[in-house]
Formats: C-alpha cells, structure tokens, sequence
C-alpha cells in the first residue's frame, strides 16, 4: 500500500500529513499503537467514533491552519482539531472553488 | 510482446470490438435508434441521447462532433445516423466525417422513411448490410502500443485514492511503458491539484493549455456565485469521507499514472495513437466524461468506483474496478478488478499488474461484466449558453 499503515487501523499517505484515513471502522477510545506518528508519540487515542475512509488528526491542527494529505493541502481547519479527532467538513473546509466568497456574490 | 486479437480498419486502426452503432441526432430519433438497436441483435448498439433539435451553434456542433467520433472509434465496422429529419444536428454531415475514416455509414430519415414504422423496417434492412460489411473486418493480432485506454473514476471515496485509482494509473504506465496512448479527465477534479499535474507537462505550452482548462471550470463556479462544495465532493464522496474538492482531486489524478502529460486536448478531439499520457478536458459527469474519451477514440474504459456503479457505455468495453472491499463483496457480478487487497497489503504495483492484465485480456475479446449485463449508458455533454457567453467559445 501506499504510506504508512499505523496499526492496521489508518494510512499515513505521506510524511509531513496531519491526518490519517480509516482502514477500518474505529472506535472511540481505541488506541493506535504505532512508531510512525509525527513527534515523540507512540499511541493516538481515537477521540470519537470514525467511520471507514473517514480521516483522524494525527497532531493537533489550530483553526485556519492548512490540513495535509497524500502530502499536500487539503483544505484548512475551522476550529482547533484535537489528535485523534474526525476531521471531515464540520471541521475542514475547501480553499478552491469558494464562488460564495467571491466579491460581490451573496 | 504484449498482444491481443481485434479487428483491423481499413484506415489501419484496431478495434477491440466489432460493433454496429445506432447514431440518433437527437433525442427525437433516440427511441427509434434504440429500437432499431435491439432488433439488430447483440452486436449492434445505439447512442440514445436527450441533446434537442434545436441546438445553439456551438453546442449543435459539439453534439455532431461527439457523434462522428463515435462512429470513427475503432471499435465501430459500421454506422447508422438516425435523424428525424427536422434537427439542427445534420445526420449527412455526421456521416461524411464517419466515411472518411472508411468506416461502411448509412443515414435514415424518419420522416423521409414514413414515420417510425417505415423507419424501423428501413433500419432493419440497414443494419443488415452494415454487418455484412462489418464482418469483413480482418481479425489479427494487435501489440499493446495500438491500444488508446482511458480512465474514469465515479462514485468515489477515501479508497479511490488510496487503492483503486493508484491500480489504474500503474496500468497505464504500465501501457505508456509499452508504447500506447492513456488518457485521463474530468477537469474539475484537478481543482486543487493542478500544480502537481502542471509539474508533469512536458513543456510550457502543454502546461498553459492544463491550467487554462482547470481556470475555466473554476471561475464557471465564481461566475455562478456557488461554492463548489455544494457540488464537489459530492454529497455521496463525503459519505465516503472524502472533505474538499482538494482531496477528491489529489485522489482522482492517481488513476493517470506518473507519466508525463504530453498533450491536452478538448472534449471529444482524437486521441493519439502511441501518444503517451494525455489528458482531455472533459466534466466531471462520469458517463459524458467517458463518451468524450471513447468519441476520442479509446477502445477500452477503466471506471474506478468506491462507493459503486454499474455503468458501461455502447462502443468501448468498461472495466470496473474498486478500492472499497465492502463494494467488492456486495456488487461482486459488477466489479472487474478488486484493488481493496491493497488495503490488506498487496502492493499497488501487483494490483496495477491484475487491471493491465485485464485489459488486455477484455481487449482480447473477453467481455467485462457491465457488457454482460448489457449496461451501455451514454451522454452528451451539452455546452450551456451562458458558460459560452460568459467564457468563449471553447469549441
């Protein structure tokens, strides 16, 4: 596969991403017990329940920061984003295509 | 050498199948096109589409560019227009751009022909001589480098990405490296992976063309005054987990392999024979995308879902594969390729070598399983007088 397989529960697409994408529905409270975390961390405790192909924080993301998968941008978070927490559009959004943040619209 | 049997042209291209086409110029002749279709038996097969009689200039010659092109892909021996005879869409017109690939054409009026009985009956006796003439066909061996193989992605999710788009783009490397054409599309999914697609042009003209392509369909959105989100990822993609159009895109231009983009080339234009990586610039919409690439000239479609689909298309065989092991497992007898081995381990180099396996192997004259089922969607993509007025004539 493609990336990093932390745990048989996520991927890691590339180094330098801060999230992971589900391999597998996840529970809350599961622990992923894996070397390849970014930073000095072992274990990413899943913060709430995360469906299949649904993306987790692997670090912490402040609000407007960007979010990086398969290496590059993929949007920019809303709201501060915990390690471990679901990352999906209440909490990321798009930075293309914003017609409704064109001058002039409504 | 890598080959395959198929019928050989008489302008010297190879075909995969061997196939009557049913042409209606518009959706006034579509039924009539389908039923003559259906009576023609299994070979023969019809492009029932919804473009009107009436057409703005641009568009009525997009519609007739589409259609002539699917009577000069390689897989078509002969070609009927049907017309009602009252369309702005000229069936003469479309049959002399056919003929001049020395494919056998006939055209039917059914207003000419006394109505949709008289059309019918007339149909019938058409179709009949177009399978003789199709029949004469030389059937021989073809290397992999005359194949022109295009992909296409619906229904997507996290695993596209990760599983079944990179199988696909290993597949065509894997037919670039063997001296064939590849082609990948849906321009508003390069929306936010652009830079890594422009990176890979060959030189600065073809990287103009790419990005003018992706500027056009994103100020379509700005022009609107809609946020793309509303629209892309889909409501579906998201189910699927898929965020920002961003990610859906850095997924879908996995399907195109790692090869560099030698040409970009509009909606419906001819592919390249032994052109390398090319991209076309089509919409997003699955089935007008993959008509735009088989009017092209591709032989054989690639169509890699994740949350499923079942969809075919009249003249090119389309091989399904999908990343998502519960879509494999529930719509086994609609998958070609499984790639969710992947996410049990398999290498994407493996599975890449399973889908180019495939489709030499449906080259080859085996059919996949949307041709089993006889599932042959096709679509126009109809240029819209406002996106027109508002960015040009992109015909």
């Amino acid at each position: 596969m493609k990336g990093i397989v932390l745990d048989e529960a996520a991927v890691l697409l590339a180094d330098g991403d801060t999230v992971a994408t589900a391999i597998a529905d996840l529970e809350a409270g599961r622990a992923i017990e894996t070397e390849d975390l970014p930073g000095d961390r072992t274990v990413l405790e899943v913060a709430e329940p995360i469906a299949f192909g649904h993306k987790l924080a692997v670090t912490a993301i402040n609000a407007g920061e960007p979010i990086a998968k398969y290496g590059e941008v993929i949007g920019s978070a809303t709201e501060r984003i915990e390690p471990g927490e679901w990352v999906h559009t209440h909490n990321c959004e798009s930075n293309r295509g914003r017609g409704d943040l064109a001058e002039g619209s409504a | 050498m890598e080959t395959f049997s198929g019928y050989r042209r008489d302008d010297g291209r190879i075909g995969v199948r061997n196939r009557v086409a049913v042409l209606p110029t518009s959706v006034a002749a579509s039924a009539v096109a389908d039923r003559i279709a259906t009576d023609g038996g299994p070979r023969v097969t019809a492009t029932p589409h919804q473009m009107g009689t009436e057409q703005p200039e641009p568009a009525r010659r997009r519609t007739e560019r589409v259609l002539a092109g699917i009577g000069r892909n390689p897989n078509v021996g002969g070609a009927l227009a049907v017309e009602l005879g009252t369309e702005a869409a000229d069936a003469s017109a479309i049959a002399d751009e056919i003929v001049a690939d020395d494919t056998p054409v006939e055209t039917l009026s059914i207003r000419d022909a006394g109505g949709t009985r008289g059309a019918v009956e007339r149909g019938r006796e058409a179709i009949d001589s177009l399978l003789e003439e199709a029949a004469r066909a030389r059937f021989e061996s073809a290397d992999a480098s005359e194949l022109v193989f295009g992909v296409e992605c619906g229904g997507s999710d996290a695993t596209s990405g990760i599983a079944a788009n990179p199988a696909v783009g290993n597949a065509c490397d894997r037919l670039v490296e063997a001296g064939g054409t590849s082609c990948f599309s849906e321009t508003p999914e390069f929306i936010g992976a652009e830079h890594v697609l422009a990176e890979r042009c060959v030189d600065e003209s073809v990287r103009e063309r790419l990005l003018e392509c992706v500027d056009r369909r994103e100020s379509v959105a700005d022009l609107m005054g809609v946020d793309l989100r509303g629209t892309q990822p889909t409501p579906g993609n998201q189910e699927g987990g898929l965020t920002t159009i961003e990610e859906k895109s850095l997924g879908a231009i996995a399907k195109g392999g790692t090869a560099p983009i030698r040409d970009v080339v509009d909606y419906a234009d001819p592919l390249p024979v032994g052109g390398g990586l090319v991209v076309m610039d089509t919409p997003g919409y699955d089935v007008e995308s993959v008509v735009g690439k088989v009017a092209g000239g591709a032989q054989v479609i690639a169509f890699t879902t994740g949350r499923g689909s079942t969809t075919g298309n009249p003249i090119a065989p389309v091989i399904k594969v999908t990343g998502n092991p519960q879509t494999a497992e529930r719509m086994a007898n609609n998958m070609d390729v499984d790639a969710s081995t992947v996410l049990d381990g398999e290498s994407v180099e493996a599975v890449g070598e399973r889908v180019y396996e495939t489709l030499l192997s449906v080259a080859d004259g085996d059919r996949t399983e949307a041709e089993r089922r006889g599932m042959a969607e096709f679509a126009i993509n109809e240029l819209q007088p406002r996106e027109l007025a508002s960015l040009g004539d992109p015909t």
